[in-house]
């Protein structure tokens, strides 16, 4: 059975008196020791759909429709409580800025042992005893002086070590990673993916990645969902999301960043405009207004996930891999 | 690059801050954000300063920009030490070295429509008569891709790639030499970074601009940069041409910032062995002995723990400060340490 897989999710907020989706019909699926990682720009819904899976949107945010199976278990349905025992169990989540996500009066400690204690009904001693383990497990040095401490004490790269100690704790089956790394420097970015990966690789732990960042993506990432204006516009393994882009969009994205590993005078391509405001309408492909391929079929009929070789593409048209090329020509 | 005359010379820069406490706001301590920097920036080239957090290249901009007072050493601008500099010489420099900064939200006065953000250093400057400035507005704008409504919007109507233009046009009003982008396109999202980057690109050229470009990301700064310095602590740690920094790193610490970069190729990185550089940047008011990299150095000596090694040229144009630089350069024909076997092979 599929660890998670997610279908149709949509996502609603509601403004001034208005509906507005913000998601629409995300799928994607996730496999045990496997990470996924979803790729988007701000306002492309990635984080949302984290915040869904999770049973966090806040307050005017709703699941209007789609299923959440997690070992085939509908997450959607779940009422609150339910989700509350898997919160941490089952499925955990890693935030992007550690110093907003941690309780800064409390304790290293005492955030570390309260999901051991609720979820796995360790005993204080038990659990103190694990949470220092812990700590030496995510690298942190002279664990017993930093259990004490409050985490403005620690530096950015430490406290988002305590996030991973936390996220870990209850030794889930998923974990959710909003953005890491995005606040960390290039070495300590490296430590921590380093580190996450590995956790995840030897628990068997299916993590989902959220990121903007290719790298990370093309580093730790089986397989990729690209995300644009609330949809889920491309999927594939990585290796053939990066060989052979089918979607306009990745294409562009590719293309945009410049590269290490590649000679510094290539000319950046960038894509013109900007990605559309989530309450702005726009009829047809989101991405039209944008795309050298847009046709008037683009600005009117939204495309439906077709596959497309080894990828999914919601695309009219869609870029073919070389080799299909080859056999439609022959 | 034969004759180039060097429109910025920084020698030996240091900047300090106090850290104070106490009643009386006493001087405890200081902090030495910028420990002996030294570079000089051609006219019309991209100089890249490159480091992580604290490494005190957003401090080096700010001295540049006379917005901070050096502790020690010199920042001569066009020939001429700009800390001497008053009243008219003063305001001319501050005319011809401009600064785009990289937060587009808080760098743009939210209660100003982009008119009056632009044409304000104009009128103040006295560059054009009253009834010219609106036109002057309008062709900034066209020069960042902006069309001339713009001048009527305020920053909040805009999306960030299109506030960044606006401060980019604002930095042009003064018609500058020399501008400081201090991490200008790192707030921005990759498909509008890239549009942000060719403009400064084609700016440049077209206006014969000099850039001193702050950043951290790694690509970015080697794509737009002829040469770049990598800072550490306050220290400057190795500079030279970008091709030559980013193909042959001298210095151990240019490696592992390089080598922490993932590149979008799964191939390749999934051939590739990291070995993530342990630790992380100590703190400035007690930097440890010796070379301040030994805690974390690959390839640390004994040397380096007690004297603190200085910029040398280890190729024409191309300095580092490191004890061990010749072993470095020569890592290739090294037997490959255990740690990190079959790292290298590309």
């Amino acid at each position: 059975m599929t660890l998670l897989r997610v279908e149709q999710l949509a996502i609603d907020v509601e403004r001034d008196g208005h509906r507005y989706r913000l998601v629409h019909d995300a799928s994607f699926e996730l496999d045990r020791g496997e990470t996924l990682a979803i790729v988007g720009e701000s306002g492309s819904g990635k984080s949302l759909t984290a915040l869904a899976i999770m049973g966090l949107l806040g307050e005017g945010l709703s699941l209007m429709q789609g299923q959440i199976l997690f070992e085939g278990r509908d997450l959607a349905k779940a009422s609150p409580r339910e989700m509350n025992d898997l919160r941490g169990n089952d499925v955990a989540m890693i935030f992007q800025e550690p110093m907003t996500s941690l309780n800064p009066v409390r304790s290293i400690q005492s955030q570390l042992v309260e999901g051991m204690r609720l979820k796995l009904g360790l005993s204080k001693a038990a659990a103190a005893a694990r949470a220092l383990e812990l700590l030496n497990e995510v690298g942190i040095s002279d664990p017993e002086r930093r259990l004490k401490q409050y985490p403005h004490q620690l530096s950015g790269g430490m406290r988002q070590r305590v996030m991973i100690a936390i996220a870990v704790s209850c030794e889930p089956k998923v974990i959710l990673a909003d953005e890491p790394t995005t606040a960390l420097d290039v070495t300590i970015q490296a430590q921590i993916l380093a580190l996450t990966a590995r956790l995840c690789r030897d628990h068997g732990v299916g993590l989902v990645l959220i990121t903007h960042n290719l790298g990370i993506v093309a580093r730790y990432a089986q397989n990729v969902a690209v995300m644009y204006g609330g949809r889920v516009i491309e999927r594939a393994t990585a290796r053939d999301l990066y060989r052979t882009p089918s979607h306009p969009y990745t294409r562009g994205l590719l293309e945009s960043v410049p590269r290490l590993d590649l000679p510094r005078d290539i000319p950046l391509q960038p894509i013109p405009g900007a990605p559309p405001d989530p309450m702005e309408h726009v009829p047809g492909c989101r991405f039209n207004p944008r795309c050298a391929r847009a046709s008037d079929r683009c600005r009117a009929e939204i495309p439906v996930m077709q596959n497309i070789g080894e990828h999914s593409v919601a695309c009219w048209h869609p870029e073919l891999p070389a080799a299909q090329k080859r056999d439609a020509v022959g | 690059m034969n004759a180039d005359k060097p429109l910025l010379e920084v020698d030996n820069l240091h900047v300090s801050f106090p850290i104070r406490s106490g009643l009386l706001q006493r001087t405890k301590a200081e902090i030495r954000a910028v420990s002996g920097a030294t570079f000089t920036v051609n006219k019309g080239e991209a100089f890249g300063l490159v480091g992580e957090s604290g490494c005190g290249k957003t401090t080096v901009a700010r001295a540049v920009l006379k917005l901070v007072d050096p502790s020690a050493g010199t920042i001569r601008y066009d020939g001429q030490d700009i800390a001497n500099l008053r009243g008219p010489s003063l305001e001319t420099f501050r005319g011809k070295v401009q600064a785009v900064f990289q937060d587009p939200f808080s760098s743009l006065n939210p209660r100003m429509t982009a008119g009056h953000i632009i044409g304000e250093p104009i009128r103040v400057h006295g560059l054009k008569p009253n009834s010219e400035v609106k036109s002057e507005v309008a062709r900034l704008l066209d020069i960042c891709g902006l069309p001339a409504r713009f001048a009527g919007l305020y920053p909040h109507e805009m999306s960030g790639g299109q506030r960044q233009r606006i401060g980019i046009a604002r930095a042009l009003a003064m018609n500058p030499e020399l501008i400081v982008c201090d991490e200008a396109v790192s707030a921005l999202d990759v498909s509008i970074q890239a549009q942000i980057i060719n403009l400064l690109e084609e700016l440049r050229v077209e206006l014969g601009l000099t850039y001193l470009f702050i950043g951290h990301d790694l690509s970015v700064v080697r794509h737009i940069c002829d040469r770049v310095a990598v800072m550490y602590l306050g220290r400057m740690f190795e500079t030279a041409d970008s091709d030559t920094l980013f193909a042959d790193p001298a210095h151990p610490y240019t490696r592992a910032l390089i080598d922490a970069v993932p590149n979008p190729d799964p191939d390749a990185e999934s051939n590739r062995v990291v070995d993530p550089l342990p630790g992380e940047v100590p703190s400035p008011t007690n930097p440890p002995s010796g070379c301040v990299f030994h805690p974390r150095c690959p390839s640390v000596s004994s040397m380096c723990r007690q004297e603190e090694p200085v910029l040398k040229n280890v190729a024409p144009a191309h300095a580092a400060a490191c004890w061990n630089v010749g072993n470095q350069t020569r890592r290739h024909s090294e037997p490959i340490p255990e740690t990190n076997s079959a790292g290298v092979s590309p």
